[in-house]
């Protein structure tokens, strides 16, 4: 008979060498934020998620990836959907940069307009293009051809 | 500001000071607009026509006012005996026509497209209506025609009909909020001008009342602008037939009018005005219809960099 010598469990998911921290993410959107980076579909990185964390300011969704850095529109796109994560850079351990995402004020080819009828939405080559808008913390995207305007469920229409 | 190679895509664009200096050019062409007097302004050039959806007045009024500044247009015909029928793209129709033209005017059914046009075009791309979005020339003859039958700062104007789904009053009203007009909006319930429009009125405090009874709207105000009612947005004909009647503009109707009210219409009018009002002095859409020429001149001579 073994003895039982498994440790408590511990929470805490283990530290990653190289890769990225995506924190204070806005709670309940940490599975978008995976959907935005293509996990696991279309990449065999290891991640793991920390949904509902007890943050400073109240409950936060947390994403580590091991050795991945993320691009400019990934970024963008977490913006829209998580306004206040921060983006730590992990490099041997540490962390190695931190930045706060910052909301563009244009997105080219981030997100579909809701109007079926718009030409971005058509076999026209053409990107979908939006000028951004934060009031109050509430993000609001309006198509640069249509003019209609995105301001629920944003995470829905990403590309 | 410069007019050379400017795009005329949504009444947006567009500043006060923008838009008076085309109402005074459209002025100043409507001798020529009326054929008493020549003009060669625009000798040598090209305007094309894409028209992807039917069109009477805003095609032959481009023709017109092309011809007469001395220009020439050229159509793009069906869209059946055309390549996109063969599946070419607008953006391709596009990058192709521009290599034989000064101008394009186009009007297609999905919203946008002219936006799009314009980022793919060297030559200046006019809006001539994109599906539910912008026709912004209807608005600047709409201006015109409230400045030439009335006077357009602070007008009181009445627009009635349907307020939700056409496309010339929301743009028109954006315009007038630039003049500040006091407003009177009169539709069925159903039919009602967007909150988020009435909103943005609002915010540039214009002065909105909301009625759905003519009779009260028109003892009060300088201009009533009619629309068309489409019988498709009501799903019960008899629903239809009220509201429409409703509406219905009479001579009955005018006799409490001011004497001075002109009225206006975009055309085609099905039957909100009854046609003994077109002999009234208030009748004035025939003459807005005719006002597009001097106005779609003003912006060719514009754009091709025929007058500054
Ligand atoms: N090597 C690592 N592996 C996994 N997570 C890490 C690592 N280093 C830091 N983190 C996590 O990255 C986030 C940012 O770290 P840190 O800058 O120390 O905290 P804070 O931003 O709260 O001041 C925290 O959620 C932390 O737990
Ligand atoms: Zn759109």
């Amino acid at each position: 008979m073994t003895p039982n010598t498994t440790p408590k469990r511990e929470l805490r998911v283990r530290p990653i060498e190289n890769g990225t921290v995506i924190d204070h993410i806005t709670a309940g959107q940490s599975l978008n934020v995976l959907r935005i980076l293509g996990i696991p579909d279309s990449s065999e990185d290891v991640v793991s998620v920390v949904i509902n964390a007890l943050g400073k300011h109240g409950k936060k969704d947390v994403v580590k990836i091991e050795n991945r850095e993320l691009n400019v529109r990934e970024v963008d796109k977490i913006s829209l959907i998580a306004p206040n994560a921060v983006i730590n850079i992990i490099r041997n351990f540490d962390v190695f940069e931190k930045k706060q995402v910052v909301i563009p004020e244009h997105a080219e080819g981030v997100v579909r307009c809701i109007n079926p009828n718009c030409i971005s939405n058509s076999s026209e080559p053409v990107t979908s293009k939006f000028t951004i808008t934060s009031v109050g913390g509430r993000i609001s995207l309006r198509c640069e051809y249509c003019e209609r305007v995105i301001s629920e469920n944003i995470a829905t229409h990403l590309l | 500001m410069t007019f050379k190679d400017l795009h005329i895509i949504s009444m947006k664009d567009f500043s006060r000071d923008t838009i008076d200096h085309i109402l005074n050019t459209a002025e100043k062409l409507e001798p020529v607009a009326r054929g008493v007097e020549k003009s060669d302004l625009l000798d040598g050039k090209v305007l094309s026509l894409l028209f992807f959806e039917p069109s009477t007045r805003t095609r032959m009024s481009f023709e017109t006012a092309m011809i007469r500044l001395g220009g020439r247009v050229l159509n793009l015909g069906s869209v059946e005996a055309s390549s996109i029928a063969k599946g070419e793209t607008l953006a391709d129709t596009i990058r192709v026509v521009e290599g034989y033209s000064d101008a394009i005017v186009l009007r297609h059914p999905k919203e946008g497209s002219a936006r799009m046009a314009s980022e793919l075009a060297s030559v200046p791309i006019i809006n001539g209506g994109d599906g539910a979005g912008h026709h912004p020339t209807q608005t600047f003859l709409d201006l015109y025609t409230i400045r030439r039958e009335s006077h357009l700062d602070g007008v009181k104007i009445a627009l009635a009909g349907d307020l939700k789904y056409g496309r010339t009053v929301h743009s028109l009203c954006y315009a007038l909020s630039l003049y500040n007009a006091e407003i009177t909006l009169v539709s069925p319930k159903e039919l009602r001008l967007p909150d988020e429009i009435i909103g943005d009125l609002k915010r540039r405090n214009i002065k909105v009342k909301q009625t759905d009874s003519i009779e009260e709207a028109i003892s009060d105000v300088e201009v009533l602008y009619v629309t068309r009612i489409q019988k498709e947005r009501f799903p019960d004909p008899a629903e239809y037939n009220k509201v429409a009647s409703s509406l219905l503009i009479t001579p009955a109707l005018l006799e409490n009018a001011d004497p001075k009210l002109k009225i206006m219409h975009p055309l085609p009018r099905v039957n909100e005005i009854d046609p003994r009002v077109d002999e009234s002095d208030h009748a004035c859409y025939f003459n807005q219809s005719f006002y597009g020429v001097p106005v779609r001149m003003a912006l060719l001579s514009l754009v091709m960099g025929a007058l500054e």
